[in-house]
Order: C-alpha cells, then sequence, then structure tokens
C-alpha cells in the first residue's frame, strides 16, 4: 500500500468504532482500537532504514492538481521521527486509556471516534508535502481536539477549555494560511521542496518577511508559545489519556515540527531566528515559572509541557544560525537543531509518562489536588519509581535522558551569547540568565510534582477514596515511557543515529548531504566546562528553593493573570456586541427580512443595469400576442390585485391560488408543458397547505398597519416589479452568445439517451444543482419539523411542570 | 363539528389512486414526455394530501404507516449513491450510463441510471412535501 494511505488508515478504521461499541459488549473496544496505531508503527518503524541513509519516500494521491494542491505523503526523517511518535506513544495511550476509561459508564464509541480522526490529522500535518494540504490536517486536528478536550461535555470547564484550546489555535492557524498563501504567490507552488530551492528568491521577495511572520503565527499558537500559551492549561480538562497524547506527545509539538519543516526556508532572515529563539526562551522561562505555583497536578504538567515547548523552540531558533555563520561556529549551531530534535524525543517520553502518572494517581485517589496528596510513595511503589524516572528526567538529573538534552541545550545557549550576531549586543547574556533560571525553576516543579505527590505524610481522610496501586494495564504503558527514559541515556548514540540525524538532516538540508555527514556523539560526562558548573549550580540553587517552596509561594499572587482575563475580556466583547448586532437587524417578522432581501435585489440588480448602461430594450423579435395571453394576463392583474384588497386571508389565498393557476396557463401557452404540469401541482399542495397553517397564523389586520409601512412597501413592491421586468427585457434583448438550447437539442438523445431536455437537464447535464436542490430540500423539511416538534415537546414538558 | 363527507371520501378512494398511478407513470416517462422525479413526486404528495384532507390524519397514518423523513433520507442516499458509482469505474462523479435492452413484454426499452437519481428525487419531494405538512397538520 502507498505509504500516503496509512495517513487515512485510522480515520477509515474510526468508521468501524461506533459498530464495535454497540455490538461488542463484554469487551473493551479500546483493544480494537490499539491494533491500528501499533500496525501503523510497525510499518513505519520498517521506513527507519530508508531514512538513516538520507533518502526518503513520496507517494502521492491526487485532490486539486489544477491547483498544485495534492495529497503527497513526504517520509524523511523529520516526518519519520514524528510519525513513529504519533503511532508509538499512540499506542501506549490507547492501551492506557482501555484501563483509565470505564467502558459502562464512558462513550467510549465518542472517544475512540475522535482520537482515531486526531491521530489521522496528525500523521497528516507531518507527512504532508503541500502547504494547503498541511494546513488541512492542521485544522483537523483543532478540530478534533476540541471534541476530544471537550469529551465530557457536561462540563463547564471542558466545554470552555475545548472551545479556548480551538478559538486560539484556528485563529493562528487561519493566519498561517495567510502565510503559506503568500508563500505560494512568492513561488508559485505549494510544495514544500520546491519552496526550498526557490530559498534566495523567496527572501529578496518585501511579502517574505509578513510570511514569515504570519506562519510563525500557526506554529506559536499550536505550540502554545507565550503569548498564546494560555489554551494549554485549560485543555487539561480533557480526559488524562488525551492530555498525555495531545499536550505531550503530540498536537502541541505540531509547531515545532512546522518550524523545523520551515526552518530552510526561513532561517535566512534574522527576524526567524531572533523569533523562534525569543518567544522560545521567554516561553521557556515563563512556563517554569508558573509551574510551581499550580495546585493540580495537571496543571503543573501543562505549564511544564509550556516550558519544555519553550526550550525545543529557542533550539530550533538557534540551529537556524547555522545558516549565517562559519567554520567553529557553524558547527555549535548544527549542534542546537540536534539538540532540539533530542530534547523532543526525550520530552515526549518523560512527559507522557507524567502525564499517565497523574492520571492514575487521579483515578486511584479520586482527587489531582496536590495539597490533598502525599505519602503515596508506600501505597503507590510502581507508580511512584515511574514518576521519580520521569520528573528526575524532567529536572535534568542523571542517568535519565532529559540530563543529556539540557546539557546541549546549555551549550547552546552559551553559544548564543558568544557570538554578536546581528548587532544584538548584550541580548545573549540575557538569554542565558532565562534560560538559567528557567532551569533552576524546572528542578524545582519536577521536585514539587514528584515529592509532594509521593514524599511527606500521608491523609486518607482528605482522599475522596481509598489510595491503592494502579492495575497492570495502567502501569505498563507509563513504565514502557519510563524505560526509554532510562535507555535512552545508556545508548544516546543508537536513538542518535537511528532518529536524530535523519531528522536533523531534514531541518538543514544545505549543511549535510546525508545523515551520516553530522559527527555529533552524545556523552554523559563533558569535562569541568561552563555548563557543568551551571548544571551544578541549577541544582544548589534549585535545590534551596524547593526547600523553601512554601515561603517564597505567596509571591506568586502578585503576578496578575492578564492575559487569561484579556481573552475572557475579549470572548465576552465579541459575544454580546454580536449578540447586540443580530438583535437589531433580526426582529423575527418575515416582512422585514422581505423588505432586506427585496431592497438587496433592488440596489443589486438595477445597480449594475444602471452602472454596465444594459437597458437595451429591443422589440424586433418578440412574438406576437395571442387573445389568450391577454386574457390569462387580466385574470393574472386582477387577481393580484384582489389580494391586495382581501378583507380576509381566506380570500386573499384563494387569490394567491388563482395566480398559480394562471402562472400554469401561462407555461401552457407558451409551450413549457414540464413547467405548467410541476406549477399546477404546487400551487394544488401549497393551498392545501396553507388551509392547513391557516387556523395558526397571527391575525393581523392590515388595516392597522400605518401609512408609512404601507406606502414603503409599495414602492419597494413597485422597484422590485420595475427591475424584474427592466432584466427580463434586457437579457432579451441581447444575445452575446448563441443560445445554448441549441446543444441541448443536439445532444439530448445521442449523449442522454433521453427526449425531454427538461427532465434530462434536470437529471443529467445539471445533475449537481438538482443533487444540492434536493438536499436543501431535506434540510428545510427536517428544519421546519425540528422546530415544531421541539415547541411541541417543549409545550409538553411545561404542562408536565405544572 | 365533524362533518361526514359520503362523496368526498368514497371520490377519494378512488381518486387518490389514480393520481398515485399517474404519477408513477409521469416518474417513468419523465426521460421522453414532460414529467419526471420533481413533478411525480408532487403528484404522489397530491394524492396523500387530498387523503388527508377527506379523511384525517390519524387515519392516514394508520393507512401508510411511513416515516417521511425515513423516505427523505433514503432518496438523498439513492441519489447520491447513483451519482458517485461512477467514480467505481474509474468515470467522473456523475457520469449516468444508458443503453437499450429487450426486455419480456415490454420490448425494446433504454434502461438508464439517471432513472436511479430520479428515484431519489421523487422520494425526497414526497418525503419533504409530506414532512412539511404533516408536522403542520399535527400542530395543535
Amino acid at each position: 500500500m502507498s505509504p500516503v494511505f496509512l495517513i487515512f488508515v485510522p480515520m477509515l478504521a474510526a468508521i468501524l468504532v461506533p459498530f464495535l461499541f454497540k455490538k461488542i459488549k463484554n469487551m473493551h473496544t479500546g483493544w480494537f482500537v490499539l491494533a491500528i496505531p501499533l500496525a501503523l508503527f510497525i510499518v513505519y518503524a520498517s521506513f527507519v532504514p530508508v531514512t538513516m541513509k538520507g533518502e526518503f519516500i513520496v507517494s502521492e494521491l491526487q485532490w486539486i492538481p489544477s491547483l498544485g494542491i495534492n495529497f503527497i505523503s513526504y517520509i524523511d526523517g523529520l516526518s519519520l521521527l514524528f510519525s513513529l511518535l504519533i503511532t508509538g506513544i499512540g499506542s501506549l495511550v490507547v492501551l492506557y486509556s482501555i484501563y483509565y476509561l470505564d467502558k459502562n459508564r464512558e462513550s467510549l464509541h465518542n472517544f475512540y471516534v475522535f482520537l482515531l480522526m486526531f491521530m489521522t490529522a496528525m500523521l497528516g500535518v507531518v507527512q504532508s508535502e503541500n502547504l494547503i494540504a498541511l494546513y488541512l490536517f492542521w485544522e483537523l486536528t483543532s478540530i478534533s481536539s476540541f471534541l476530544l478536550i471537550g469529551y465530557w461535555f457536561t462540563r463547564d470547564r471542558s466545554r470552555f477549555g475545548a472551545l479556548k484550546s480551538m478559538l486560539i489555535t484556528v485563529f493562528g492557524g487561519l493566519l498561517m494560511l495567510g502565510g503559506f498563501i503568500l508563500l505560494g504567490i512568492m513561488g508559485h507552488t505549494f510544495s514544500i521542496r520546491e519552496l526550498i530551492g526557490q530559498t534566495p528568491e523567496l527572501a529578496s521577495n518585501p511579502l517574505f518577511i509578513l510570511a514569515l511572520v504570519l506562519v510563525l503565527f500557526g506554529a506559536f499558537t499550536k505550540s502554545a508559545q507565550f503569548p498564546f500559551y494560555i489554551w494549554l492549561p485549560d485543555a487539561m480538562e480533557a480526559p488524562t489519556p488525551v492530555s498525555a497524547y495531545l499536550h505531550s506527545a503530540t498536537m502541541v509539538k505540531a509547531g515545532l515540527y512546522l518550524v523545523a519543516r520551515l526552518t530552510p526556508i526561513f532561517a535566512v532572515s534574522s527576524t526567524w531566528i531572533w523569533l523562534v529563539t525569543g518567544i522560545g526562551l521567554f516561553t521557556l522561562f515563563w512556563g517554569s515559572l508558573f509551574a510551581a505555583k499550580q495546585k493540580d497536578l495537571k496543571a503543573i504538567l501543562a505549564f511544564s509541557t509550556v516550558s519544555q515547548l519553550g526550550l525545543i523552540m529557542s533550539l530550533l531558533g538557534a540551529g537556524s544560525i547555522a545558516y549565517h555563520v562559519d567554520n567553529a561556529a557553524n558547527s555549535v549551531f548544527k549542534f542546537a537543531a540536534f539538540a532540539a530534535i533530542f530534547h523532543l524525543i526525550n520530552h515526549a517520553t518523560f512527559k507522557g509518562s507524567l502525564f499517565m502518572i497523574a492520571g492514575i494517581v487521579d483515578h486511584e485517589t479520586g482527587t489531582r489536588d496536590i495539597r490533598k496528596l502525599g505519602g503515596l510513595m508506600s501505597i503507590m511503589p510502581v507508580s511512584f519509581t515511574i514518576a521519580l524516572i520521569g520528573s528526575f528526567s524532567m529536572a535534568g538529573l542523571p542517568p535519565f535522558n532529559g540530563f543529556l538534552s539540557k546539557e546541549m541545550f546549555l551549550t547552546a545557549i552559551l553559544a548564543l551569547s558568544d557570538f554578536n550576531l546581528f548587532s544584538f549586543d548584550g541580548l545573549g547574556s540575557l538569554f542565558i540568565v532565562f534560560a538559567w533560571v528557567a532551569s533552576v525553576f524546572t528542578f524545582v516543579y519536577s521536585f514539587y510534582f514528584l515529592f509532594h505527590t509521593f514524599a511527606g505524610k500521608h491523609k486518607p481522610e482528605e482522599l475522596p477514596k481509598q489510595a491503592h496501586e494502579a492495575p497492570f494495564g495502567m502501569l505498563l504503558p507509563a513504565g514502557i515511557l519510563g524505560l526509554f527514559v532510562i535507555m535512552i541515556f545508556f545508548i544516546p548514540n543508537v536513538v542518535g543515529n537511528a532518529f536524530i540525524k535523519p531528522a536533523v538532516a531534514a531541518i538543514q538540508p544545505f549543511l549535510y548531504q546525508t545523515p551520516s555527514d553530522i559527527d555529533i556523539t552524545i556523552s554523559a560526562w563533558h569535562g569541568f566546562n561552563t555548563e557543568f558548573f551551571m548544571t551544578v549550580g541549577i541544582f544548589l540553587l534549585g535545590g534551596l528553593l524547593f526547600w523553601t517552596l512554601e515561603k517564597w509561594r505567596k509571591a506568586y499572587d502578585l503576578v496578575p493573570n492578564s492575559l487569561n482575563s484579556l481573552y475572557d475580556g475579549m470572548r465576552y466583547m465579541s459575544e454580546t456586541g454580536a449578540n447586540r448586532f443580530s438583535n437589531w437587524y433580526m426582529t423575527g417578522y418575515i416582512r422585514t427580512y422581505l423588505i432586506y432581501i427585496f431592497t438587496f435585489l433592488i440596489a443589486a440588480v438595477t445597480g449594475t443595469l444602471l452602472l454596465k448602461n444594459a437597458f437595451v430594450i429591443d422589440f424586433e423579435s418578440v412574438s406576437s400576442i395571442s387573445i389568450y395571453t391577454i386574457i390569462v394576463i387580466v385574470i393574472l392583474i386582477a387577481a393580484t390585485t384582489a389580494i391586495l384588497f382581501a378583507r380576509s386571508r381566506l380570500t386573499a389565498i384563494i387569490s394567491l391560488g388563482a395566480v398559480g393557476f394562471s402562472v400554469a396557463l401561462l407555461f401552457v401557452i407558451f409551450k413549457a408543458p414540464d413547467l405548467a404540469l410541476t406549477q399546477l401541482v404546487i400551487e394544488t399542495v401549497s393551498v392545501a397547505l396553507f388551509l392547513l397553517a391557516f387556523y395558526h397564523l397571527p391575525e393581523i389586520s392590515r388595516n392597522e398597519v400605518r401609512m408609512r409601512f404601507r406606502l414603503r412597501n409599495a414602492l419597494i413592491a413597485f422597484g422590485v416589479g420595475v427591475t424584474v421586468t427592466l432584466v427580463a427585457l434586457a437579457s432579451f434583448a441581447q444575445k452575446a452568445f448563441p443560445s445554448i438550447s441549441e446543444f441541448y437539442k443536439e445532444t439530448v438523445e445521442t449523449e442522454a439517451g433521453g427526449g425531454n431536455i427538461v427532465n434530462v437537464i434536470l437529471v443529467d447535464y445539471r445533475g449537481f444543482d438538482t443533487l444540492f436542490e434536493i438536499t436543501v430540500l431535506a434540510i428545510a423539511g427536517i428544519g421546519i419539523y425540528g422546530m415544531i416538534k421541539l415547541r411541541l415537546s417543549r409545550k409538553e414538558n411545561k404542562l408536565e411542570n405544572k | 363539528m365533524k362533518t361526514n363527507d359520503v362523496i368526498l371520501k368514497t371520490g377519494t378512494k378512488v381518486v387518490s389512486f389514480m393520481i398515485f398511478l399517474f404519477s408513477i407513470h409521469i416518474f417513468f416517462a419523465g426521460h421522453y414526455t414532460p414529467g419526471g422525479g420533481f413533478v411525480g413526486g408532487l403528484l404522489a404528495s397530491s394524492a396523500i394530501v387530498l387523503l388527508l384532507l377527506a379523511f384525517d390524519i390519524k387515519t392516514v397514518k394508520k393507512i401508510l404507516p411511513v416515516n417521511y423523513i425515513t423516505i427523505t433520507a433514503a432518496g438523498i442516499i439513492i441519489s447520491i449513491l447513483t451519482a458517485s458509482a461512477a467514480v467505481f469505474f474509474n468515470k467522473s462523479f456523475f457520469t449516468h450510463f444508458f443503453d437499450y435492452f429487450h426486455l419480456p413484454l415490454l420490448g425494446k426499452t433504454s434502461l438508464h441510471t439517471a432513472t436511479l437519481f430520479d428515484l431519489g428525487v421523487y422520494l425526497v419531494v414526497v418525503g419533504v412535501t409530506m414532512t412539511i405538512i404533516q408536522t403542520i397538520g399535527e400542530d395543535e
């Protein structure tokens, strides 16, 4: 099977999930779902030898070839690494969810459908070679994560968090689309590889910086960078397996992926480097500061994710500098991109396991409030061990993988300050301060998470449930990730050769021909250098701050929560503003809406006629008027006038019927039997409908209507009449093109095998029109059904309540 | 007040069948002479409307125990499937197929996938019209 189809496998499998859930009751649906990411993981893993050689696999599925928009799956080192993370951690998350979500109480069919949809979306984002297809999948991740975060939709906080994450990420996504389109305009292609080939020409384009900033908006909102990070802590309202998946391993990494993928295009610009590095470092600092303030286990992890994403972002930014410097400096910054990918893998492993542990603690004790927890070490020894591995890795302690990538991070940041690039003197040293302080706080919150949950005094009276160790199935996925954390520390270069180097070669294609050109080996011991002393400093100060955590906790209350209130305020303003606006023009009276419609019709049509000077009236080719026509038109006019002056509604309805039937007669006279037939039946049915609804119509006497209103109506009616007449005359007089009816006459027998042109047009030539028309009809019918039935049932409820 | 319209009721019993049959005739004839799914569907609904007028909603519901929303949905599904069937034969969406066959009793007959599409239209028209009329009629 072509690899492009693999992207859609989860989505297609999702169709089966509801049936499995309904039919098979005694088995958890998750077991069936588990097979999909697992199978995909194995398939993707088989591609590793290809990418290790620096080759790639391309497969294509046509979508809109005329616009250069196609689904192209491009699997190189970078996209393969992400695909493996998505399917690998996806499998573990599904396994975990089998034990986390109860099969009898939860609507699992929804859950797994959303999860599989999300998986397809993520695979699509990381494998799409076409920017527009990438955007499509990008927004699909926003939508599916919205559904996942709001999975427990009866909770207010879940809905709030889901909406917030979607509003912010879709906002960024739309800006990103703008950037993509600008890139497409500049390079005349949406293909990423072709755009990379045109880098120098693109960079000289005046639109380049604008495209760059717009694309970064997308990446920053998705990867929860400052100031858009505010959605991530609220998104923890999702069920924990989802949090572990979306917010540690996959969705938030989409922004990082985008930055990494587009680095070859944008790295030539200094704006790119300073934005990515600066925002990344500030996010790292800001997130780590807030994590220690949180009282909810998942909130600590959410802020820690924000912070760690900032770290990877800043490394990617620093890696871009390699395009600007030569020789010795060059290698340091090549190193930064390497460190970014390395930390990305490490973060996925330890944060995934920590999220699962948070879920386990929540599941087994009934609370996530860290103030109520404590002393679980002896009750949940296995969970404690896994949590210890994850937290120590997060804090950057040996022998865990976080230590390695954090040392590399420090090296890269030190290098940043050594080279006074782009004449930003002094800013480099500020970066060091930010990075160092952030690392200290990372140490603090990692310890805070671990020891305040598992050490200290056990408070059984505060816990809603009697605490006990989690089932094996829940510990297993977290344990596997924990095992990876340790394994990667001891065999970092295996991981480096298999995954990191191919990915780095994809980020920096101009610097390396093949992954084997990258001469970086990871070593745990790198001598008594500045990095080493910085790390020692982090441990000392971090330890001290952790020891005195309770004392300076009050200092946090001084920090205002202004970003969140800004978001709330903006949402409130837009909602009330929109409400006020719609209340202003939606009066609830059909007559008001008819006024809008007809006024617009007059303005648009007569306006166009005036502008284009289209008043060509030609009576030359008009057919002769027979006596029957005159009679029917007299009846028509009489019936119409009768409606205007009818005192009772019944008379009006019957007159309206007369109008309809005389129009049908006109069709007969003008030899349109099809139309006449339809008109006759429609008229009959609609008069019957009118009579049925007669009883319900509101009693409005038209005599009570004010004179001014009647005058206005008369004016509009007159205007519409004149407009339609003018259009009819003008269109009859102008024959710019030969009539299409000749074509139909010639081909109706040969092409469509029919005799009746009208019907053949309906079902064949213009079948699309008909298809949508019946769809609209059906929607209207269901709408009316819904409105009336809903009102009925509400009435019944009211009666019952009385 | 409940009137007993014997003439209307008796007439309806005969006439509504005639309208039904005529609607089917019009539906099949549509491809060569005036008619088709739209008119056919409308005629069928007018037959049901006549029944509704002569008897009452409850009686008609007993005679025709159908869910009109299901009919609407079935119609749309038939139409979409007919339209997309061409995709599986590597033709573009909405390509129709037709040919002439010799069938027993009927002689030379043309069979056309457009008829299936039109059947969808027919069902949607009947379903929607009747849904609207029935819900409004039931609403007290």
